[in-house]
């Protein structure tokens, strides 16, 4: 097979593997450590650099990072990722003036953002510095967008939303509160070198079903928590049906519990397994006595006398795979109120037809997926509101890359000239068997999130639940990451094929065999590589018999044993950084972590 | 020495054999011997084929004396008995410890040092005995622990790291076990664990005394330009006289065989060797015939490998002194020692 290219920085970028799976690609090992080192402000730092609200992703981030974590491979569960994130942004020092600055002298450019929400500002976060003028148009008397309006108090008190939203707007921009945009026609008129459309998917999907308009205890799920936020709701029945199973869904049904609601009842169509909720934000619902029934299709809502009595479900049976049921029977469960969390979706009705703007049939714009322009040179979109409902990681990712774009288109050019990503890669090495990383490997078991108390919890609605983890959990924690990003590094010509390394290996990683198509050669190695989504290292033909050495990179541990048995130095283990490029930062020679 | 302990993490499609442990089962304390040294190789070696054999760990004996390769014990098997002996003296303790337990598995780790120089009197009649046990010499031609002397088996011409050749003839174990009726021999690579792992678990299975000789390069000391006990001298000039294939007893011979040069050796406990001959009309039961094969290639320059020669039919020390068939620690106590009477008995028939 052909020998792998590790001066790609794809390559060794792919075995972070949190890193890889971070959209905004988080340097996870990095803080883990500086963690690890107490070095809260450093981390938080690092951290801001590339998802920008670390401290509020370290309580309500999706975490695509820990399902891909490799300690769950290894141990059977992921690094608690995200907990450790909101360790470093609840211990760092003041931060004030590590925030990026506008500078004094503007660039003469003026950029508009649509929506105050994570994706605009994400953007305002990366022009800003660059001496843009950026306007932000928001519908509320508030920033934050989604993360405000749907993301319940006792989540993410609204100190940590402030604090981070605020380090954006205080750089002076322009944001103009209770101004939802009602024209684009009339945005573009106003002259703006760009305009960047972050205004989410605010509209939440209807269950037109009979007896939906007979009443008016039925609720659109993020339209109720948005009423919700803003002090328009504080009392629901004692008798609530969800309907819808993710993550709506179980913010609906635990603000539902402290609002009045006794019997809540989450109404999920197809069985376990095949929810959309997060596997955790399940576990904290169930917490808190919520019911989950599954397998029920909703058909009618029950009203008597004009009042909502109840709501007719039939019972599904699947198949094994849950593609295809039948219906057993029906049945009639009472409620007092019910919320619809089934979906959001876009909706631009205020962006004029004729304008020409490519629309595609299910009426949303058509965006470039690399430089986020719309069919119109200089609007761009991002987040929600570009390619349907995900979540704020996503939306900080667009938001970067659309400034990337939004600096090219304005300072002439071509959006599709993307800036190269690079990587730093440092040895490791203080001496004879020493690292300048700890890599021991320590068993302990994923510390568990300690949780208000379950009757305090319910005594008012912003009590965060969430208590973080305490000094003790953090540095069990932080010693479970693998430092992935330490790379085993390997100089062909110096092997001396002794096999130490082979011998050593605690995870059976490494083979020297004769070369072969990758697939045949993925099961004659030390241990087979069934893991096709892991790449399989292969080096140059090696010098005394022209075999190959191989590693399977699914399970290394990054232990450095490897390199320590080795009496040459071909494996070293060397810190791969990614440098990513963002606007008006094409240059990334120079590390993001903090010395 | 490394810096930690090797991870207990586990690869989750690791194996388990027979007992239902895996590899990990049979791992000893962490090497502190140099980074690259043929002999942790050979440990891995050994590891592997006493899992594969599936022997339970408290059945295994591992007999050393002293020196780099006789600190190696100490790296495998963590549930073993062991006894690191006196400098020479591992082949006259395991006799002695074979003699009263004859239901272990006998290991003995020795090396050039150990066995062809303070130890070569005892090493001669151990096999003399034909004493049931693995023998390994981890042969790097130098004295690693003292700073690199040449030893017994450095080859004439070779050169240590600062440049002086030797000028002794070297102590071929091979030949010498040849020569005093060895009943097991042969000689391997630590760099070649395929070939070498069938090797071990057959010395293991065979019925009296195995000798097997692995080239295993000291990284420190001989591992340069000029020696002839290098990674790359001896990957250059290795020649395979045979590839044996170990089949263990009561498992099928599914496997089809070359035509060329095959013979088929039945173990003393139902195993099989199989020998592939890679030179045509190699016959590893024929002693002289192999005797001639390694003195031309000893000639040569080049090293011959394999299983060289295993007579299966020679009886081993408790067949020769008819002793009895369990260990002397599972005897009855009366049994073991009969009394006064029984020796005044005895005493009678030397009158």
């Amino acid at each position: 097979m052909k020998a792998t290219n590790t001066g790609d920085p794809a390559y060794y970028h792919k075995v972070v593997d949190c890193q890889w799976a971070c959209p905004a690609h988080t340097n996870v090992p990095e803080y883990i450590r500086l963690i690890a080192q107490g070095r809260y402000t450093d981390a938080y730092m690092l951290n801001r650099e590339s998802n920008v609200f670390p401290g509020i992703l370290g309580r309500t981030c999706d975490r695509p990072c820990e399902p891909a974590c490799r300690r769950e491979r290894v141990d059977g569960k992921p690094v608690a990722i995200c907990r450790l994130k909101r360790v470093a942004a609840d211990l760092k020092d003041d931060i004030t003036h590590l925030l990026p600055k506008a500078p004094e002298q503007k660039n003469g450019k003026r950029v508009a953002c649509i929506g105050a929400g994570p994706a605009s500002l994400a953007v305002a976060n990366d022009l800003m510095p660059l001496g843009y003028s950026v306007t932000i148009y928001e519908k509320y008397d508030k920033p934050g967008g989604l993360m405000r309006s749907n993301i319940p108090s006792f989540r993410l008190p609204e100190s940590v939303l402030a604090e981070e939203t605020g380090a954006i707007l205080n750089m002076g921009v322009d944001i103009r509160y209770n101004s939802p945009v009602e024209s684009m026609n009339g945005l573009l008129a106003e002259g703006y070198d760009a305009v960047f459309v972050g205004s989410g998917a605010p509209r939440g999907k209807d269950l037109d079903i009979p007896g939906r308009h007979d009443t008016d205890r039925i609720h659109i799920g993020i339209d109720w928590l948005e009423s919700i936020t803003f002090g328009h709701i504080d009392k629901i029945g004692e008798k609530v049906l969800i309907i819808g199973v993710g993550n709506t869904a179980m913010d609906c049904c635990r603000s539902s519990r402290r609002l009045g609601g006794k019997d809540i009842k989450v109404m999920a169509r197809r069985p376990r397994g095949y929810f959309k909720a997060s596997p955790w934000e399940l576990e904290d619902a169930e917490e808190e006595g919520i019911d989950i029934i599954i397998n029920h299709a909703p058909t009618r809502f029950v009203i008597e006398n004009g009042a909502l009595r109840g709501m007719e479900f039939e019972r599904l049976e699947w198949d094994a795979e849950a593609k295809k049921s039948k219906v057993i029977d029906k049945v009639i469960l009472p409620c007092d109120d019910v919320i619809l969390a089934i979906g959001q979706e876009n909706a631009f009705p205020w962006i004029e037809r004729e304008l020409g703007m490519e629309f595609d049939k299910w009426g949303m714009p058509v965006v470039n997926e690399t430089t986020f322009q719309s069919s119109i040179p200089g609007v761009f979109f991002g987040g929600d509101a570009a390619f349907g409902p995900k979540n704020i990681i996503w939306a900080v990712a667009h938001g970067h890359a659309a400034a990337i774009s939004i600096h090219n288109h304005c300072q002439g050019v071509p959006v599709t000239e993307r800036p190269p990503d690079g990587m730093n890669l440092v040895t490791q090495k203080m001496g004879m068997s020493e690292w300048s990383y700890h890599n021991d490997y320590n068993p302990s078991p994923r510390q568990k999130m300690k949780h208000v108390d379950l009757k305090k919890r319910f005594e008012q609605l912003n009590i965060e639940v969430e208590m973080g983890f305490n000094a003790e959990q953090t540095a069990r924690e932080v010693q479970r990451c693998l430092n992935c990003d330490v790379e085993t590094e390997f100089t062909p010509k110096l092997c001396i094929e002794c096999d130490a390394c082979i011998d050593i290996c605690p995870m059976l990683c490494l083979t020297i065999a004769r070369d072969g198509e990758e697939s045949e050669i993925r099961q004659r190695l030390s241990a087979p590589a069934v893991n096709p989504d892991q790449a399989l290292y292969a080096s140059e033909p090696l010098p005394q018999t022209g075999r190959l050495m191989l590693k399977d990179e699914d399970l290394c541990v990054h232990c450095g044993l490897c390199a320590e048995r080795c009496p040459t130095s071909a494996w070293d283990m060397q810190k791969f950084e990614l440098l990513i490029s963002y606007a008006g930062r094409e240059a990334c020679t120079s590390s993001y972590v903090p010395a | 020495m490394p810096s930690i302990a090797k991870p207990i993490a586990v690869h989750p499609s690791l194996h388990r054999n027979a007992l239902g442990l895996t590899l990990r089962d049979y791992e000893g304390a962490m090497s502190t011997l140099c980074a690259g040294c043929g002999h942790d190789s050979i440990t891995a070696a050994i590891i592997k084929a006493l899992w594969e054999l599936s022997i339970q760990p408290h059945m295994i004996a591992k007999m050393s004396g002293i020196g780099c390769s006789s600190k190696t014990p100490t790296y495998f098997v963590n549930g073993a008995h062991g006894f690191n002996s006196a400098h020479g003296r591992m082949a006259a303790i395991a006799t002695g410890a074979n003699a009263a337990n004859r239901e272990l598995t006998y290991i003995g780790i020795s090396g050039d040092g150990d066995s062809l120089s303070i130890g070569l009197g005892h090493m001669c009649h151990a096999i003399r005995r034909n004493v049931k046990m693995l023998y390994v010499i981890e042969n790097n031609g130098v004295y690693g622990l003292t700073k690199g002397q040449f030893s017994a088996s450095a080859d004439v011409g070779s050169r240590s790291k600062r440049g002086e050749p030797n000028r002794m003839a070297p102590i071929d174990p091979v030949m010498l076990a040849l020569s005093i009726g060895a009943t097991f021999v042969a000689r391997s690579f630590s760099g070649d664990k395929e070939q070498l792992v069938p090797i071990l678990k057959a010395a293991i299975a065979h019925r009296g005394f195995a000798l097997v000789d692995v080239i295993s390069p000291c990284v420190t000391f001989n591992d340069h330009n000029g020696s002839t006990k290098s990674y790359l001298y001896t990957r250059k000039h290795m020649q395979k006289a045979t590839e044996a294939d170990f089949v263990p007893p009561a498992s099928e011979i599914l496997a089809t065989i070359g035509d060329v040069g095959t013979t088929t050796v039945t173990m003393h406990d139902g195993s099989v060797v199989r020998f592939t001959s890679v030179p045509k009309n190699y016959d590893p039961t024929d002693r002289r015939g192999v005797y001639d094969y390694l003195q031309e290639h000893a000639n040569t320059g080049s090293v011959a490998t394999g299983l060289l020669y295993l007579d299966e039919s020679v009886a081993d020390l408790h067949e020769m002194n008819q002793t009895p068939s369990t260990a002397l620690a599972r005897m009855p106590y009366d049994k073991l020692v009969p009394g006064t009477a029984a020796l005044d008995e005895l005493m009678e028939d030397f009158r």
